[in-house]
């Protein structure tokens, strides 16, 4: 056996490596690994991101209907928790995957290239340099990360100083029909009034042009990041990249035209408090 | 035809570097970009400067040694195209051509355009092979390889490992390169014994070089002189996310 | 000088078996006290360091290239030959074998080839188990296609990339063996002198081509596989950086030349566009199985077509020549490379040339694409036809494609006997650097199958037996007065080269030598040319020696200073190539005299007189080098005259 090894001692190769390897170490120390808890988690987050505008359009079905559905939520209990800690973990490990990577990615390339893209073939320039989104992901995300924390605490920490309307929100309560309001009620026991902080909400327009514009980036960023998933996670090929594609371009559209399509409202006078 | 040259010039890996600037004159439109530097070191030479370095060989688009970013585009942006391949009628009278080097930290600066590119050396030296001891093998006709699976193979195993990928990436990202190899080699049948040690070890040490990630720009795929499909990348997302599961917790 | 070629004694067909069981082995535990050079990193070097790190020794490989993955090989288009007879159209090692004695015109040896046959099935075999993606027909098992004037489909490939894939296939092994500590990799490293100790190769001086700095390395043997010297030419499809240093010094260290006047000159390159050319572009040889070569019958259409008055759509179908289906009807296009060439030579020396230059012939697909249809030609050249666009601008799918031979391969090299030793005891050479296999003219797809052989197959055993009997402890320090001698030597001409301080730069001496040596020793040789060559040559030389401007120093990364190396090789190399072209007074193969040729212009041998092979001796500075002969004996092969007719 020694013999052999002196010979070929090719099987030794792999083994130190794979030994100090496990899957869980290949999942957070790799570059590969990274990408797919990025493609998950995005894709955990993509799916909050739909249910959250789901649950939001109920606002146009008048206030019972999403103070209801808001009740319904509020009943899961602990289970609610569940939930939040998992997205909240998702989040923090989207964004960890994404500051990491990102750093990665600059000591990669510590100098730039002097001179602008102007390939001979001037029409394959679209080809070459990386898209706007692609280009600004950790940008988009960072904001949207940001606004999603202003969003918190203006909806749900209902911080009184930063939602823009001399209101607070802490005393929007309704009663049992969801409807009627309730003065006086108590956090954990009344019914709060969604659409009653929906709409005071988004009355004020400086706090509606933040929406939007975190939207419009939510969707920049996912106008990449969900065909990128579908690549890091290895589903992609040349012949569904076109659907993934349009997929990706066709739900940052939807929740686009989804969400804004509140404050837009809000502010037209569409939905108002009876 | 007149141009006039824009030229990273740097002595050495230590060196800062500049950029320094040139007439080329009387160009045919015939000259490859290369003999287009041929000529503009020719003069270099006789007016007693050095000439620039740069990489070439084959200068039939198949070795791979040539590296440099014309105008902000590696290889200079001809679809499927090398810069040794790259002919001057592409290009108009009078205009300015700024050529750089390959820029990435795995592939420091050796001297003006000539890059050190033993990074990819290592990288296939993890596992970019089918460990066969010279003769001990079987007749070629004994495992029959399926002729779609073959030409894809071969797709990737075009590849040329000139680094364009890596330095049109925004990010000097390699992985177009390491996917080609991991694909072709994980796409034949002889391959198949050592595939998930090969993926594991050649995305390590493709890390441990310091390239960038995959943004899926897909600026590698369109600069790349064998044209290698951004599928291969996603097959190497595959390959890795099967042998962390089926190796991974050994 | 001792040529002893060491031909195994027995029939043809069970020398190789017979030798390998007469050679000495190395014991497998004593395998790793022996340290192996090898000196170029192509099909053969590659494979020949990673088969012998696989068999348990040290190696040491070193390249001028970047990485080991880039060697010339790597350009090779067509094919590779091996007598697997997997289409059942009778193939078998014999007729490959006779085909490639006889495809080198009867001045190869026998046993050699015979024994290149016969590895050349476990090539295939060693390839497709790397993952070599070869061509593969429906059923899963390899395509094969008939090539360069074979009347059997023997060919393997993989696209128009077989060089490529199969160097990587070596590439890979040789990888893996760097990953393994077995193999020590230098690129971006060149040799400049071989070290010889008491008569025996015994190590290298080399330069690291980005610090300079020249160093010392020793082993127990030293392996050249540094490739051919169709630079000599200056344009020619070798790669840029190809050269002959690595073989010239090992000849100026004692090691005999052989046959340096053999040179193939291919049928099917791009012609030449201008005075900037740096090199030139092969189309693959497979491109004449479909186009029909032609040119027009008058001078007077030809002229016209030169002055772009005329297209070849133009030219009535009765007023062109298909010369090569008009001479050879039943080779037709398909007449060995050496005789397209000359052909194309003719053609365009009687003024029929097609090209601004006037050295261009058409090679024509209209008939293939009438056909066959224009998806099926682009299915088997498309990447050609593309290849041909970018650097023509020309469409070669409505426009003819205009070609012109140029020099591709060399089939002389270092003299190496059956072992693939050269006479100086210890230094192997394989593949093109060495004379052995192709005689006089090489086939189509066997360049390949060569560096293989040799790399895989050959060296590794037949090393064995001399390191055997020298023993482990044969391995000098590099502190020796050897080592020394040749350190000094290489930096005083590296030292010289710099000061010189002249006028011209190497590339315009190396163009200079490179127009000589085409006019005078290239596709037809005469006395008169040849002489005037082997004036004129010295006279450049001097000139160099004298005129010479490398910029810049020694400590850094320095083109001008690699390539004035060259050139400075080259110089003197032209001048044996010549000698040797001149002593050689008759016509075979890629070899051809004007005052030796049949009334019909076809090549003329001699074979009462020049059935030998020719090895020159060094013999210093400036002293005419002296010529040895080693006698072909053919035993198993009749001489003929070859006909393609």
């Amino acid at each position: 056996m020694e013999l052999r090894n002196s010979i070929d001692g090719g099987r030794g190769l792999y083994d130190t490596f794979a030994q100090s390897m496990d899957f869980i170490t290949g999942i957070f120390k790799t570059s590969l690994g990274r990408k797919y808890l990025m493609a998950i988690t995005g894709a955990g987050l993509f799916g909050f991101v739909v249910m959250h505008m789901l649950g939001n359009l109920l606002v146009f079905a008048g206030p019972a209907a999403i103070n209801e559905y808001a009740a319904k939520l509020q009943a899961l209990g602990p289970l609610l928790w569940v939930a939040r800690i998992g997205l909240l973990g998702m989040v923090g490990l989207h964004i960890w995957s994404a500051l990491k990577l990102t750093s990665e990615n600059r000591e990669a390339r510590t100098v730039e290239y002097e001179a602008a893209a102007e390939p001979v073939d001037a029409h394959r320039r679209d080809d070459i340099v990386a898209k706007f989104a692609a280009r600004t992901m950790i940008f988009s995300g960072l904001i949207i990360a940001a606004f999603a924390f202003y969003h918190l605490a203006h909806y749900t920490w209902k911080v009184p100083q930063i939602n823009g309307a001399s209101a607070d929100f802490e005393s929007f309560y309704v009663a049992e029909d969801f409807v009627t309001p309730l003065e006086g009620g108590v956090e954990g026991k009344d019914h709060a009034d969604i659409f009653k902080m929906i709409v005071t909400g988004f009355k004020v327009p400086a706090v509606s042009v933040f929406y939007v514009v975190a939207v419009g980036l939510l969707c920049v960023h996912l106008s990449h990041g969900l065909s990128a998933m579908f690549q890091s996670l290895g589903f992609k090929n040349k012949n569904l990249a076109p659907w993934m594609d349009r997929f990706a371009m066709g739900a940052s559209a939807l929740i686009f035209i989804g969400y804004i399509s509140i404050p837009v409202s809000v502010l037209a006078g569409f939905i108002i408090i009876k | 035809m007149d141009l006039k040259l824009k030229v990273w010039r740097q002595d050495n890996a230590g060196d800062v570097g500049r950029f320094e600037e040139y007439q080329a004159r009387d160009i045919s439109p015939d000259m490859s970009f290369l003999e287009m530097l041929d000529v503009v070191n020719e003069g270099l030479i006789g007016s007693g400067k050095e000439p620039i370095a740069f990489d070439s060989d084959c200068r039939e688009g198949i070795c791979g040694s040539c590296s440099m970013v014309i105008n902000g585009t590696a290889h200079g942006g001809q679809k499927g195209t090398t810069a040794c391949q790259l002919h001057m009628r592409h290009f108009s009278d009078g205009m300015t051509i700024t050529i750089e080097p390959w820029r990435a930290t795995a592939f420091p600066v050796h001297r003006d355009l000539v890059v050190d590119r033993t990074a990819f050396d290592r990288i296939q030296q993890k596992g970019g092979f089918i460990s066969v001891r010279t003769g001990s093998v079987p007749d070629a006709n004994a495992i029959p390889v399926s002729k779609d699976e073959s030409d894809l193979a071969m797709d990737a195993a075009q590849c040329i490992g000139c680094g364009a990928c890596v330095a049109a990436c925004k990010n000097a990202s390699a992985m177009l390169f390491v996917a080609a190899k991991i694909s072709h080699l994980s796409l034949v049948p002889q391959g198949q014994p050592e595939r998930e040690r090969r993926a594991l070890a050649m995305v390590k040490q493709m890390d441990d070089e310091g390239f960038g990630n995959c943004t899926v720009t897909g600026s590698c795929e369109a600069v790349c002189p064998k044209e290698i499909s951004l599928d291969f990348i996603a097959r190497m997302n595959r390959e890795y996310g099967r042998a962390l599961i089926k190796k991974g917790t050994v | 000088m001792n040529l002893d070629a060491k031909i195994p004694s027995g029939p043809m067909a069970q020398k190789w078996g017979k030798h390998q069981f007469d050679l000495k082995l190395v014991n497998p535990a004593n395998k790793r006290k022996y340290e192996v050079i090898v000196v170029g990193s192509g099909l053969a070097g590659a494979s020949a360091a990673a088969t012998l790190a696989e068999l348990g020794y040290n190696v040491k490989c070193f390249c001028f290239q970047d990485s080991p993955r880039r060697a010339h090989s790597i350009a090779a288009q067509g094919g590779i030959n091996a007598a697997k007879n997997y289409q059942n159209d009778g193939d078998s090692v014999h007729r490959l074998f006779y085909d490639t004695v006889k495809g080198g015109d009867y001045r190869s040896r026998e046993a050699n080839v015979h024994r290149l046959a016969q590895v050349s099935v476990n090539i295939i075999d060693q390839c497709a188990a790397q993952g070599v993606p070869f061509a593969r027909e429906y059923g899963g098992l390899l395509a094969n296609r008939s090539f360069g004037g074979a009347q059997v489909s023997r060919t393997f490939y993989a696209r128009g990339q077989t060089g490529q894939q199969l160097l990587l296939g070596a590439y890979s092994s040789l990888s893996r063996q760097i990953g393994l500590g077995k193999v020590q990799m230098f690129p971006r490293t060149e040799m400049l002198d071989v070290v010889l100790v008491d008569g025996h190769a015994k190590g290298i001086v080399v330069r690291d081509m980005v610090s300079g700095e020249i160093s010392r390395h020793s082993a127990h043997a030293v392996v050249l596989a540094t490739g051919g010297y169709g630079n000599a030419f200056f344009l020619s499809t070798n790669a840029m950086g190809s050269n002959v240093t690595a073989s010239f010094r090992a000849y100026k260290r004692g090691a005999a030349f052989a046959n340096p006047c053999y040179t193939q000159i291919h049928p099917t390159c791009i012609p030449v566009s201008g005075e900037h050319q740096s090199k030139l572009t092969l189309m693959s040889e497979s491109l004449r199985n479909d186009g029909r070569v032609w040119v027009p019958k008058s001078q007077a259409v030809a002229e016209k077509i030169r002055k772009g008055e005329l297209k070849a759509s133009d030219v009535a179908e009765g007023d062109r020549d298909y010369y090569l289906e008009r001479k050879y009807p039943s080779f037709g296009n398909l007449v060995p490379r050496d005789v397209a060439s000359r052909n194309a030579k003719e053609a365009c020396d009687e003024g029929r040339g097609v090209v601004g230059s006037g050295l261009g012939v058409y090679l024509d697909f209209e008939d293939a694409i009438g056909r066959l249809g224009e998806s099926a030609v682009r299915e088997r050249y498309g990447n050609l036809f593309d290849m041909y666009e970018k650097i023509t601008g020309s469409n070669a799918y409505k426009n003819p494609m205009t070609i012109f031979p140029a020099v591709h391969y060399t089939m002389g090299g270092l003299w190496v006997d059956y072992n693939l030793m050269s006479n100086v005891p210890g230094l192997y050479v394989v593949g093109e650097a060495n004379f052995s296999d192709h005689g006089a003219n090489r086939l189509g797809a066997s360049a390949l199958m060569q560096g293989l052989a040799d790399g895989y197959f050959v060296l590794p055993y037949t090393i064995g037996q001399y390191l055997a009997e020298v023993g482990p402890d044969d391995r000098p320090s590099v502190e020796g007065s050897e080592f020394a001698g040749a350190e000094e030597k290489v930096r005083g001409q590296i030292d010289q080269m710099l000061s010189i301080k002249g006028k011209r730069t190497p590339t315009s001496f190396h163009r200079e030598l490179g127009q000589i040596m085409w006019d005078k020793c290239g596709m037809a040789r005469n006395k008169a040319g040849l002489e005037e060559a082997i004036k004129k040559i010295p006279e450049l030389r001097a000139e160099f020696w004298d005129n010479l401007n490398v910029p810049g120093e020694n400590g850094s990364l320095n083109q001008s200073l690699e390539h004035a190396g060259r050139v400075a090789d080259f110089l003197e190399f032209g001048e044996l190539m010549c000698r040797d072209a001149l002593q050689r007074e008759e016509s075979c193969g890629g070899h051809f005299r004007e005052e030796h040729q049949t009334p019909e212009g076809e090549a003329k041998r001699d074979d009462e007189n020049f059935s030998f092979v020719g090895a020159w001796e060094y013999k210093g500075e400036n002293q005419t080098p002296e010529l040895h002969k080693e006698n072909l004996v053919y035993e198993e092969v009749k001489m003929t005259q070859r006909s393609y007719k």
